[in-house]
């Protein structure tokens, strides 16, 4: 029964890297060939624009990118589903089952924000990631369906591992974000955009969305921190000990304050801002894979 | 061209006032506030004293000058250090600073009524202008109270204010963070901890001897430890089979509160201790001690009972050392105590399980002195036998016997021990408080935006609409929007 179910998780993960890297393909077609080389008709009204971008040619391939994005979160949210019915507890006992779900979380972050937003342009750097972190956790991070050590069994791990993972989606999708603020940045200082960024949103539209993203995610880390140091009041006899995993959440929690201070208090915007929040977003990663793998304390359940 | 800028002369109170000024200033507080974060990374990469002193010796051990440097500078002990305390020290005191006079202007602000309407409307954001057909203002008061806004009338015009829940909430949120350095604060200085290794059927009373280790904060004292005995009644661990991983513990207890009260059943789990309030009793860990009876050579017993051993691996493999001081010459056991006995090739016996199926104990036999009367404390799981000399060498079952030359020992049988930990913390309600104000007053600074609306009729007879933002919230061109629309009567 639980064996069968471990199967069907693990089968749903491999079909949604399948359909991952389809989404990957679709949405690099998109970029590529939305971009048009001069046709003789085009010169002919006198502009130097040598090269165009043409959405008609590309508007079946975004389609198909966002339609296979959408399968495979429900392919890997089936995945992750399956997972937790085989151990017959959240599926968030591991690694390879924070990274699963940390990837639907990803996943998810971006689907959402692309129903107020038009970040087609992302679907691109998203697909890489999820199929990264998918592949990692496949290949390294694996670990067989097995029930959870007796310190995880709390009502805690649901709330607890939860929001650190959705809050963690969020902050990445933040990062990538601010990421792509500082190349077009730094693009547009030496001219205009090539043709391909073009479609890219603004600079402005980017800088305030990484802002929106972490000014809505911060509430729910200081909470996920807090929700940890109850846990840990019942589980270990102390809500707060400098472990590792706490001091590196407290460093993060730390970054991301002092990111949000420096925008709304001092102002800040921009390249700064960007950099401020990229350097937050790597102490959360650094937490996740640093700390995870070779770090000592009372994070580490089970190997990994 | 160079120019002297003369500088005022400041004078002492100057001064004062000037580096006031300059630790609550915003750019101050924000790098406190990243030198708080770099300060806390190497505590999470160098081992901590009361983490895990092992490592901490090891590095003693293996360079001693280094380390010797490291500890001037509290490398191990870095969240108790002198220089981590002094940047949340400065931190804390910037944002008081910073946030008891922002809480008096807020608290003043909040009882007044909003400005009055500028007279050139048309500079401000959203401006809107149309022909009156009446009673603009008497609705848009209406409307604007019925969303909560506070309001100035005027002769001919309205000024509106709303989103002052946004700096209560920032206020509250930063006044939460005093409040949870508070609980940790009390918890340090009247909080207590200790752990005792007790085995099945016996008992633990809550004084400072019956400790294996104990610590005080350092405003607390021994006459304060709550007055209750527990007796460990039953405890079962449960393993997975295929993983060998523990799913499980369950400890029963009777507990006596207080002295002369009745006994209450109750059940410790890993994530359920026992509470007498502000104390709590957690199941730390488990092992086995095994039951021995030694005897001399006339058969009188020279010890008996269950000697705790300690765990060495997932399969609680565990090794301990029973001594017995009272033989002459003096008797020690170098032991080891298999649950679920095994053999590899290369390191001999090993446990294959967890759980006790098929128990044993490998043992030395040592003769001489055991080295307890030097004075230097000693670890009861190992035996110092440099002034002994080996004799036997030997493994027995539940139920079995051994002589050697000079006596006997019985392995009699074996029980499990648990290791309670006792915590006692009265700060960490008021730290909990901090937390869940904190919280509450992130999500209302968050989400909620300041912003002002009025309306005027001019004496030309035009309805004037404009609004502003604070901080360019986004939001007001909407909702200023849809109050035009309600005030021209459209739908």
């Amino acid at each position: 029964m639980s064996e069968r179910w471990a199967y069907i998780s693990n089968y749903s993960i491999y079909s949604a890297m399948a359909v991952f890297t389809l989404s990957f393909f679709a949405h690099a077609y998109e970029t590529a060939w939305a971009v048009r080389a001069p046709q003789s008709a085009d010169s002919t009204d006198g502009n130097l624009i040598t090269k165009t971008l043409d959405y008609t040619r590309t508007e079946k391939a975004s389609r198909i990118a966002t339609a296979m994005m959408i399968l495979g979160f429900i392919l890997l949210f089936a995945g992750v589903i399956s997972r937790g019915v085989s151990a017959q507890r959240v599926p968030w006992g591991n690694m390879y089952e924070f990274s699963i779900t940390g990837a639907l979380a990803f996943t998810g972050a971006y689907l959402a924000a692309l129903r107020k937003y038009d970040l087609r342009w992302l679907g691109l750097l998203v697909s890489i990631a999820v199929l990264l972190t998918l592949g990692t956790a496949i290949a390294v991070l694996y670990r067989p369906s097995a029930p959870l050590v007796p310190a995880l069994k709390s009502t805690w791990l649901v709330i607890h591992v939860s929001t650190a993972i959705i809050s963690g989606g969020v902050f990445l999708l933040a990062n990538v974000i601010a990421g792509a603020y500082l190349y077009l940045d730094s693009m547009e200082r030496k001219g205009p955009r090539t043709v391909w960024a073009q479609r890219l949103p603004s600079l402005e539209v980017l800088d305030q969305l990484s802002y929106r993203l972490v000014a809505f995610v911060f509430p729910l880390w200081t909470f996920s921190v807090i929700a940890g140091a109850i846990w840990a009041e019942s589980a270990w006899g102390r809500y707060w000990g400098w472990d590792p995993k706490e001091t590196w959440a407290f460093i993060t929690w730390v970054a991301y304050a002092a990111y949000l201070h420096a925008r709304v208090t001092i102002g800040w915007r921009g390249r700064r801002a960007a950099w401020l929040c990229l350097f937050a977003g790597s102490t959360f990663l650094f937490n996740y894979i640093y700390v995870n793998m070779y770090g000592a304390g009372k994070h580490t359940y089970s190997g990994l | 061209m160079s120019q002297v800028i003369e500088l005022p002369e400041l004078g002492a109170t100057g001064l004062l006032r000037y580096s006031w000024r300059q630790l609550t200033s915003m750019r101050t507080a924000l790098i406190l506030l990243l030198m708080l974060g770099v300060a806390a990374i190497p505590g999470s990469v160098i081992p901590q004293r009361d983490q895990n002193l092992m490592k901490v010796s090891d590095y003693f051990t293996n360079s001693p000058t280094l380390a010797l440097w490291m500890d001037r500078f509290s490398l191990f002990d870095v969240y108790g250090s002198p220089w981590f305390s002094a940047i949340y020290i400065l931190l804390f005191i910037s944002l008081i600073g910073c946030v008891l006079p922002r809480s008096v202007e807020h608290f003043h602000a909040a009882r007044a009524l909003p400005p009055k309407t500028p007279k050139n409307l048309d500079r401000m954001e959203f401006y809107t202008t149309w022909e009156s057909q009446g009673g603009e203002i008497e609705k848009a008061q209406t409307l604007l109270r019925s969303s909560r806004f506070r309001i100035l009338q005027e002769s001919n015009s309205i000024s509106a204010e709303k989103g002052f829940t946004r700096e209560t909430g920032n206020l509250f949120f930063h006044l939460s963070l005093v409040l949870i350095l508070i609980g940790v604060g009390l918890g340090s200085l009247f909080g207590m901890r200790g752990y005792a290794i007790v085995n099945v059927g016996e008992r633990f009373i809550n004084v400072p001897t019956t400790y294996d280790s104990l610590t005080f904060g350092k405003l607390l004292s021994e006459k304060d430890l709550p007055p209750f005995v527990i007796t460990v009644d039953n405890f079962v661990a449960k393993y997975n089979t295929f993983t060998n991983a523990p799913e499980d513990y369950t400890l029963d207890v009777s507990v006596v509160e207080s002295p002369g009260a009745q006994p209450v059943k109750r059940t410790v789990k890993v994530n359920s201790p026992l509470r007498f309030g502000n104390t709590n009793v957690y199941l730390q860990a488990n092992g086995y001690s095994p039951i021995v009876t030694v005897r001399d050579s006339d058969g009188n017993v020279a010890l008996q009972g269950p000697v705790p051993f300690l765990p060495q691996d997932g399969n609680l493999k565990s090794i301990g050392a029973i001594k017995v001081p009272d033989a002459d010459p003096q008797i020690g056991f170098v032991a080891t105590f298999l649950p679920t006995q095994g053999r590899d090739s290369v390191r001999g016996g090993i446990s294959v399980f967890p759980e006790a199926l098929d128990p044993k104990m490998l043992f030395s036999i040592w003769r001489g002195d055991l080295g307890l009367n030097t004075g230097i404390p000693q670890s009861v799981y190992r035996i110092d036998t440099s002034k002994m000399e080996r004799i036997g060498l030997e493994s027995l079952k539940p139920g079995e016997s051994f002589s050697y030359d000079g006596g006997s020992i019985t392995f009699e049988a074996y029980v499990p021990w648990v290791n309670l930990q006792v915590v006692g913390d009265p700060g960490k309600n008021y730290a909990l408080l901090g937390g869940i104000v904190a919280i509450l007053g992130l999500l209302a600074s968050l989400f909620t935006r300041r912003r002002r609306i009025w309306i005027r009729i001019s004496e030309s007879g035009k309805v004037e609409v404009a609004g502003l933002a604070k901080n360019s919230a986004p939001g007001l061109e909407t909702e200023i929007a849809r109050l035009v629309s309600s005030l021209k009567g459209e739908k």
